[in-house]
């Protein structure tokens, strides 16, 4: 018991990797802060055009999509971090994280944008159109604020997984949590650092999971 | 007279809520008891503890023999004998009439298969949809899909069938249907206790109609003396209540 | 000829012989391929055993015990919570200061088991509690048991409910197969990223690429026809 302690719950060595592990959660939330937005922009783009009925836009969509669907992130990672350097382009890790991260959450938002605007009903555009307003005005008013409501959980869901796929980063050598935690672990060679990650991981995104928890159950449910 | 059913001074709390509040409840072999009473009265939670889909906080209750609440009493072998009909037939969706049918008599009642079936299709054709048996319960209409679940209740040869408002879901057209189907049933001798509204049915069909209000049995008599001639106050104002619509 | 486009043909042949390098490709395509053994056996390993202990949780929850309900909504929540890679570096790095030092498959395997485990559980969950309680009252008033219900009435109703989000997060599980390359596991990113740093060359991690899209896109495109076929009725 005391050794489970010492090596997995040590507060000395804890209390030293403290300032480490707080930049690491710092850079944790940068990384989240960057890469979010960046999927949500790319996936909108990607919904839109999705709403167009010309098989020359929708064909290359889906298989823009399917593509990043079955692509692992951590691959594309490091291809680009590893791949693009033969090219003389030498990107860093923070950069990589961000292309790559964009790529491929435009996918998994794309996907679940587009499937909450065709759940808006087509008589919302036509009683918006018929008052004046514009195609993008009606997207923009009448569209989007509904189809953001109804894939409210899913939106929430994919942006939970995107914050836990900062960790990658740790692969190319951003100093985001994991990476800190590692960094402390190999030089006490014990444990404890990356416990004190998993806990702050836990600690960060429980209350999402929890509400998350909630909204899919409710979700299924109404579903008769 | 051989009784069925034995309820004696039946509680039941749900939380702080006393639903119902000592309720004695007596049915005789092939007797038809119709049940009436405000919304919220007890008249389903009576039912459920009946075939103890309610536990109830305390009384006793016998139904053909066989102490329904004894710890020692085996509750999923008891209640093939009691059949139960629901407002929204709860048919499994997934499932043909056939099938629906057929689950209870191969798991509980433990049939074979070919015999499971020759016992779910003669029950059918006594609902009068023989030729609806591969049919999903979403290619049916309501009256259809309550009959389906009528036969998924005999084809266990039930001593006693529960009905709680079986035709309250219904388009009004197709009412008549099930009714039809309920008195044959009666006339078969079949025993039964329905909970409905179907004022003119329980003229016709029942041997007695009980009024329940607040958890209690208020009255009780042959159907022409309860509707015409009420001896309580809050009878006489809920027979005029429904008298209106 | 332009100038301009012979630079650019120029250009082109040493981007194909860099990132398409034949002779490079040709030497580590067995590397490669004993990677993707690993991978699909690691993935079919985790898909089983993660799909089978979410469900066998989601059947224990239906049983309503409230402590053990306690206990599998906190693990459940915590795996949800944690990113995979944390939880693998913690068992591959951290479990042996306990007496234990699992393998890189092992670590790998057991965290992604976990993971597809917690998730699958809320799915089944959501999908055996989203049946209607009129199914269970009909099944049980006919003499039913408890578990003859949940398996005849009430689970065939909430697997199809639960088909297509089950299909995604499994994909998407399976695919963190390429994580266990951080922890010394030879599949196809661990056995590319080798060959890369031997030969000086990227081929080998477009031709990783290439196994994880053949491996993956089939069964994407059999996701996306299941997608269309259980869709919600709304
Ligand atoms: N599972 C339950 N938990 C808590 N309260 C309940 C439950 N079931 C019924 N009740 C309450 O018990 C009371 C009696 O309900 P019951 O369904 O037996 O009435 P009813 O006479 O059948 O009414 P109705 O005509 O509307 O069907 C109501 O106040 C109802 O809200
Ligand atoms: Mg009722």
């Amino acid at each position: 018991m005391e050794e489970i302690v010492a090596n997995f719950f040590n507060a000395e060595i804890a209390t030293a990797a403290l300032p480490l592990v707080a930049s690491g959660i710092l850079n944790t939330i940068l990384l989240s802060l960057m890469v979010i937005p960046l999927g949500l922009a790319a996936g909108l783009v990607l919904a839109v055009l999705a709403q167009s009925k010309n098989p020359l836009v929708r064909w290359p969509l889906m298989a823009w999509v399917d593509f990043f669907r079955a692509f692992p992130p951590l691959v594309l990672l490091v291809l680009l971090f590893a791949g693009l350097p033969f090219m003389g382009l030498e990107l860093g890790g923070f950069a990589c994280v961000a292309v790559a991260f964009m790529l491929n959450n435009s996918a998994y938002y794309g996907e679940v944008l587009r499937a909450g605007i065709d759940s808006v009903p087509n008589g919302q555009i036509e009683a918006a159109r018929s008052t004046g307003l514009s195609s993008t005005q009606a997207m923009t008013y009448v569209v989007l604020p509904q189809a953001v409501r109804n894939v409210l959980p899913d939106l929430l869901s994919n942006t939970l997984e995107v914050v836990k796929l900062t960790s990658l980063g740790s692969v190319v050598a951003v100093p985001e949590l994991l990476f800190a935690a590692r960094q402390a672990q190999s030089t006490t060679f014990n444990a404890t650092p990356i416990v004190m990650a998993a806990v702050i991981y836990y600690a960060m995104l429980w209350p999402l999971v929890r509400l998350l928890s909630r909204l899919e159950n409710r979700a299924l449910a109404g579903r008769h | 007279m051989t009784k069925i059913v034995k309820a004696h001074a039946i509680h039941k709390h749900f939380g702080a809520l006393h639903v119902l509040k000592g309720v004695d409840l007596e049915v005789a072999e092939k007797e038809l008891v119709f049940v009436i009473g405000p919304s919220g009265s007890g008249k389903s939670t009576l039912l459920r503890c009946l075939n103890r889909l309610e536990q109830p906080t305390s009384g006793s209750i016998e139904v053909a023999g066989i102490d329904m609440l004894s710890p020692k009493t085996d509750i999923n072998h008891a209640r093939q004998h009691i059949g139960m009909v629901f407002q929204s037939f709860n048919l499994y969706p997934h499932m043909t009439a056939l099938a629906n049918v057929m689950l209870a008599l191969r798991k509980v009642a433990g049939k074979g298969k070919a015999e499971a079936e020759t016992l779910a299709r003669a029950a059918l054709e006594r609902v009068g949809l023989a030729d609806r048996g591969h049919h999903r319960p979403a290619e049916l209409s309501g009256g259809q899909q309550q009959r389906v679940a009528i036969a998924r209740a005999i084809a266990l040869e039930p001593k006693v069938m529960l009905f709680d408002e079986p035709t309250s879901a219904l388009d009004p057209e197709l009412v008549g249907s099930v009714l039809e189907v309920m008195r044959g049933l009666r006339e078969s001798g079949m025993t039964m206790i329905v909970v409905s509204h179907e004022m003119s049915f329980a003229r016709a069909a029942a041997d007695r109609v009980i009024f329940m209000d607040q958890g209690l049995i208020v009255e009780q008599g042959p159907p022409a003396a309860i509707f015409e001639q009420p001896t309580h106050e809050r009878t006489r104002s809920f027979i005029g209540q429904i008298r209106q619509h | 000829m332009h100038s301009g486009a012979v630079l650019a043909v120029a250009g082109w042949n040493k981007f194909v012989e860099t990132f398409f390098n034949a002779q490079v490709m040709a030497k580590y395509l067995p590397d490669i391929l004993y990677g993707t053994l690993v991978t699909v056996e690691l993935a079919v390993l985790i898909v089983i055993a993660g799909i089978g202990f979410g469900l066998v949780l989601a059947l224990v929850r239906a049983l309503a015990i409230r402590p053990l309900n306690w206990l599998i909504v906190f693990v459940v929540d915590l795996l949800r919570a944690l990113p995979p890679l944390v939880i693998i570096v913690l068992l591959y790095f951290g479990l042996p200061s306990a007496g234990w030092s699992p393998s890189g498959f092992m670590s790998t395997w057991l965290s992604l088991t976990l993971v597809l485990m917690a998730f699958s559980e809320e799915i089944f969950w959501a999908g055996i509690t989203s049946v209607h309680k009129g199914q269970w009252e009909a099944a049980r008033s006919t003499g039913l048991s408890f578990g003859q219900t949940l398996i005849h009435v009430v689970l065939p109703q909430a697997l199809r409910l639960t088909i297509a989000p089950l299909t995604n997060r499994t994909i998407a599980i399976t695919k963190g197969t390429a994580l266990g390359t951080v922890v010394a596991l030879h599949e196809i990113l661990g056995m590319a990223s080798s060959a890369v740093s031997n030969s000086y060359n990227p081929s080998p991690l477009i031709l990783g690429a290439a196994a994880y899209l053949v491996l993956f896109i089939p069964v994407v495109v059999v996701a996306r026809r299941i997608e269309t076929k259980f869709a919600w009725k709304k």
